[in-house]
């Protein structure tokens, strides 16, 4: 016979763990982010190096999907031109709630050193980010930390997406320029 | 929107002001008793001039011939391959474009550069049924520089937009875009009544705005994400002021004045 031992001193005196929806929740939802295979420049190749088997993603439950419609985080990793940035918004827009977006290497953060008229200055311009990851190129490290600072992010969320906070693509220029 | 207008003209500005400065140019050869001497016989009337720089022949010819001549080299002097064909901008200097087509001997390892002025306004012959690898080189030129070519199978921009404005390539282009370029993305996707909720693009990539704290923390005094800024809230941060530049403070860099 199976012997169960009850601990009276802890769990109120059941075998039973208790918590809230939110934990359970964003238990489940930060141990399977899912990231969209998506690459744009030079920073795409570290991402690829992250994904595979040296650094390897899939042991924190990070795999990459080829759909948007099942990913749950889009990594811009690389330079945004203006041409492209139209498709990077539509498969923001294609991927299912909740979504998180994680802004890797200086020209996606703020168009690094393509101070030009055809790279995009800083893709939260057009998609509101999560977490800016800096370097060029980020090492796959930085990545797997961007990543385990995100799923830091995800738990202390609510379920309910509704009530996170997420950044608006309102800039303090933009305010100003309202005001004006 | 308003069209742009180029306010100043890079090309007219003088690159160096020295006055005893020679600009140092390649030596031209002449092109008598080189192995060039048949090419240019085969081409005949067309030649305006030649001469030999950096063991590279170097033809000038008139814009209507360039079809003729490319023939002539492909088929009679065994250049065949065209291996980059463009143009370069000397419109504020002369109102014309310098186009040139790089052609290459693989049998005989030599090289010729077809060059030809065009006025501003002409189109140029298309020399796609000569050489393949001119469809691409010709399409970019019109992107570039939107000099037209008669007879291509497909002229359209290769590399920006299909519905883009202006020609980047000209030197009178601006680098950082003109206007219609700095909000390409934003009126593309959510439309021109954007612009003032998105805000003009920051080009310089070092400036914090320390009312976002959306975007940045805040160092010595931090603050949920998304509060709203309160100056009456700024708190003196005694331990270290040289980790702590205010950038906001100086108006520009000193990149921006180089600039
Ligand atoms: S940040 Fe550097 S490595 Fe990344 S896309 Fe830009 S240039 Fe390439």
């Amino acid at each position: 016979m199976a012997q169960h031992q009850v601990n009276y001193a802890s769990s109120a005196g059941l075998p039973i763990a208790l918590t809230s929806v939110d934990k359970l929740v964003n238990w489940g939802r930060s141990n399977s982010l899912w990231p969209l295979t998506y690459g744009l420049a030079c920073c795409a190749i570290e991402m690829m190096a992250s994904g595979a088997s040296r650094y390897d993603f899939d042991r924190m439950g990070t795999i990459f999907r080829a759909s948007p419609r099942q990913a749950d985080v889009m990594i811009l990793a690389g330079t945004l031109s203006k041409k492209h940035s139209e498709f990077a918004r539509r498969l923001y827009d294609q991927m299912t709630e909740p979504k998180w977006v994680i802004s890797m290497g200086s020209c996606a953060n703020t168009g690094g050193m393509f101070n030009t008229y055809a790279t995009v200055q800083g893709v939260d311009r057009i998609i509101p980010v999560d977490i800016y990851l800096p370097g060029c190129a980020p090492r796959p490290e930085t990545l797997q930390y961007a990543m385990m600072m995100l799923q830091k992010k995800i738990r202390r969320e609510s379920a309910d997406m509704k009530k996170n906070t997420k950044q608006d693509l309102t800039t303090q220029a933009g305010k100003r320029a309202r005001l004006i | 929107m308003r069209k742009y207008v180029p306010k100043d003209n890079v090309q007219k500005k003088a690159y160096y002001t020295d006055r005893f400065h020679v600009v140092p140019r390649v030596p031209r050869e002449k092109v008598i008793d080189t192995h060039f001497e048949a090419t240019v016989f085969n081409l005949g009337e067309y030649v305006k001039d030649s001469y030999v720089e950096i063991g590279q022949l170097v033809v000038h010819i008139d814009a209507n011939d360039n079809f003729a001549v490319l023939k002539i080299l492909k088929e009679q002097c065994g250049y065949t391959q065209c291996s980059e064909q463009s143009a370069v901008d000397y419109l504020a200097k002369d109102g014309e474009f310098e186009l040139f087509w790089q052609m290459l001997n693989v049998n005989e390892a030599k090289r010729v550069r077809v060059v030809c002025r065009l006025k501003e306004g002409l189109a140029i012959e298309s020399v796609e049924p000569l050489f393949k690898s001119a469809n691409f080189a010709e399409r970019e030129m019109f992107d570039m520089f939107g000099i037209k070519v008669n007879n291509h199978p497909f002229l359209k921009r290769i590399l920006m937009p299909d519905d883009w404005e202006g020609h980047p390539l000209l030197k009178t282009y601006p680098l950082f875009g003109d206007e219609f370029a700095s909000w390409y993305e934003v009126d593309k996707i959510f439309g021109k009544e954007y612009r003032d909720i998105i805000g003009p693009e920051n080009r310089d990539p070092g400036k914090i705005d320390i009312e976002d704290t959306k975007r940045f923390s805040r160092v010595g005094y931090e603050v949920p994400f998304g509060t709203e800024y309160n100056a009456d809230e700024e708190v003196e941060v005694a331990y270290s002021e040289t980790a702590l530049v205010n950038y906001n403070k100086k108006t520009s860099k000193q990149l921006d004045e180089r600039r």
